[in-house]
């Protein structure tokens, strides 16, 4: 499938230039709040202003071209083991071409794969559709936001948070207290709650995806999303941490069924330069 | 002071090496625009240096009144030699148990990176006269235009592109002073504000 292996490499360049219009949206919603002459309202036109020259002379809007990870909807029958080679493939070729920064490092040797592959990386999960098409979904996840990441399991003594979802709420403020401006404020956030370890982290992830003025299909869990995002931003932490109105753009949950024993929540924190795009083919 | 609405006064501008007397002049909310020539260092430099401690001579650029960027670039090489493509900063607070004694050590009157540091090296700024800059996290293209050219680059083979020391000569430069020589952090003020509201929200007031 040598044109898919075109389309990835395409995919990972857009994905890696382009911010998505969403995104790029609620940053200039946010700039206007801050106010221009402000530091905060400052710091988010240069913002943009990167934003803009990244999409224009095609380079890397970040320079952590961060973790890939891939989402990948493919109809039964078509192979996995195929898909996965390709993207493998397509990750050595954007890295040169794009180009994006090696990231992939040996735990044992510490040495640097150079070209964005190795051992799990990049993270690729699949799932089967009943469509005709593969859709394939990437984010470059910067690190410095990925750090800011969290798991809780309730009740939190500490977080004075119960199995509930209000202590959801608490579990994301304390995440974003935690992280200060350390991850790229203002942050995009996605929750997930539910029974096991590994499933509550990749529903996170996976919110991550979710476009920021979608609306929650549960009308609780989008009031709870608007809420937690109205709180967030009266912690003052502000555009790159150094205060103001604008320390998250959105929140976005995620829910699974829970154990009766088990309420995970997992937190992921994704930077200002949220970086997502789509691959139909 | 960083308050909300508030507006950025003057915007000074420095040139690199820096003396003390630079260094003191320059306070916490003032934002700058760094010309000169300084040199980039992340995990890897931080505990080559704090590890290996490596005398001045053996090091080919001159640290003294320099500032240390935090950053991982994205570089490409030419016929020309290299070329910036992307260059923002990384996370400092990664590199807090090693900063204070690189401070000391090579006598760098300048840390650079996102989202500020902690005690140990609050206690290093003021010390040793020195000042902690935030730039823009993610404006990493932005940032690399104002790099007028890679002079050079240390340890390149031996650390890899992101984690080698880069040598960069830069024009307007932009950053925020967020911790100054005088002990102050706007972190830490921005960290204890938000920490009383984080209080309140859950209850525990």
């Amino acid at each position: 499938m040598p044109e898919l292996l075109d389309k990835i490499v395409s995919l990972y360049r857009k994905t890696a230039t382009v911010l998505p219009s969403d995104v790029e949206a609620a940053l200039e919603n946010a700039c206007r709040k801050e106010g221009r002459g402000s530091p905060a309202g400052t710091i988010l036109s240069t913002i943009l202003e990167n934003i803009a020259l990244a999409r224009k002379t095609r380079r890397p809007i970040c320079q952590d071209t961060g973790l890939p990870v891939f989402f990948v909807k493919a109809p039964f029958g078509q192979s996995q083991r195929e898909i996965r080679e390709i993207i493998v493939r397509a990750t050595r070729i954007a890295t040169e071409t794009v180009p994006l920064r090696p990231n992939a490092v040996d735990i044992l040797t510490d040495k640097n794969s150079g070209d964005n592959t190795g051992t799990g990386f990049p993270v690729i999960y699949f799932e089967e559709t009943s469509r005709g098409k593969i859709i394939i979904d990437l984010m470059l996840k910067g690190a410095g936001s990925e750090n800011a990441g969290q798991i809780y399991k309730l009740p939190a003594e500490e977080l004075k948070a119960d199995r509930n979802l209000d202590g959801v709420r608490k579990c994301v403020l304390d995440a974003v207290f935690k992280a200060q401006g350390r991850g790229c404020p203002p942050y995009i956030i996605g929750v997930g709650v539910g029974a096991a370890k590994d499933q509550v982290t990749k529903l996170s992830r996976e919110q991550l995806f979710r476009k920021i003025q979608d609306s929650n299909p549960s009308e609780i869990l989008a009031d709870l999303e608007q809420k937690i995002t109205d709180d967030i931003n009266q912690l003052g932490i502000g555009p790159i941490g150094i205060g103001g109105k604008s320390t998250a753009l959105g929140v976005k949950i995620g829910i699974n069924h829970r154990h009766p024993a088990s309420y995970f929540v997992d937190v992921s924190v994704s930077c200002w330069a949220t970086r997502r795009a789509r691959l139909i083919w | 002071m960083v308050k909300r609405g508030n507006k950025i006064n003057d915007i000074k501008t420095i040139t690199l090496p820096l003396a003390k007397d630079d260094v003191l002049s320059l306070h916490a909310g003032d934002m700058i625009l760094i010309n000169g020539l300084m040199v980039t260092g992340r995990d890897r430099v931080h505990t080559f240096l704090f590890n290996e401690k490596p005398e001045k001579k053996f090091i080919p650029f001159n640290l003294e009144g320099t500032i240390l960027y935090h950053c991982g670039p994205v570089i490409k090489k030419t016929a020309g030699g290299f070329t910036l493509v992307a260059g923002g900063p990384t996370t400092s607070m990664r590199v807090e148990k090693y900063q204070h004694r690189i401070i000391s050590s090579y006598g760098i009157r300048g840390i650079m990176g996102k989202g500020g540091m902690g005690q140990k090296t609050r206690e290093a700024l003021r010390e040793n006269g020195c000042v902690y800059l935030n730039t823009i996290g993610g404006a990493a293209v932005y940032l690399a235009d104002k790099v007028k050219q890679v002079v050079d680059v240390w340890k390149l083979d031996e650390f890899g592109m992101t984690e080698a020391m880069w040598l960069f000569d830069v024009q307007g430069f932009p950053a925020l002073v967020t911790m100054d020589a005088h002990g102050r952090s706007l972190h830490e003020e921005i960290e204890n504000r938000s920490l009383n509201e984080f209080l309140k929200q859950i209850g525990a007031y």
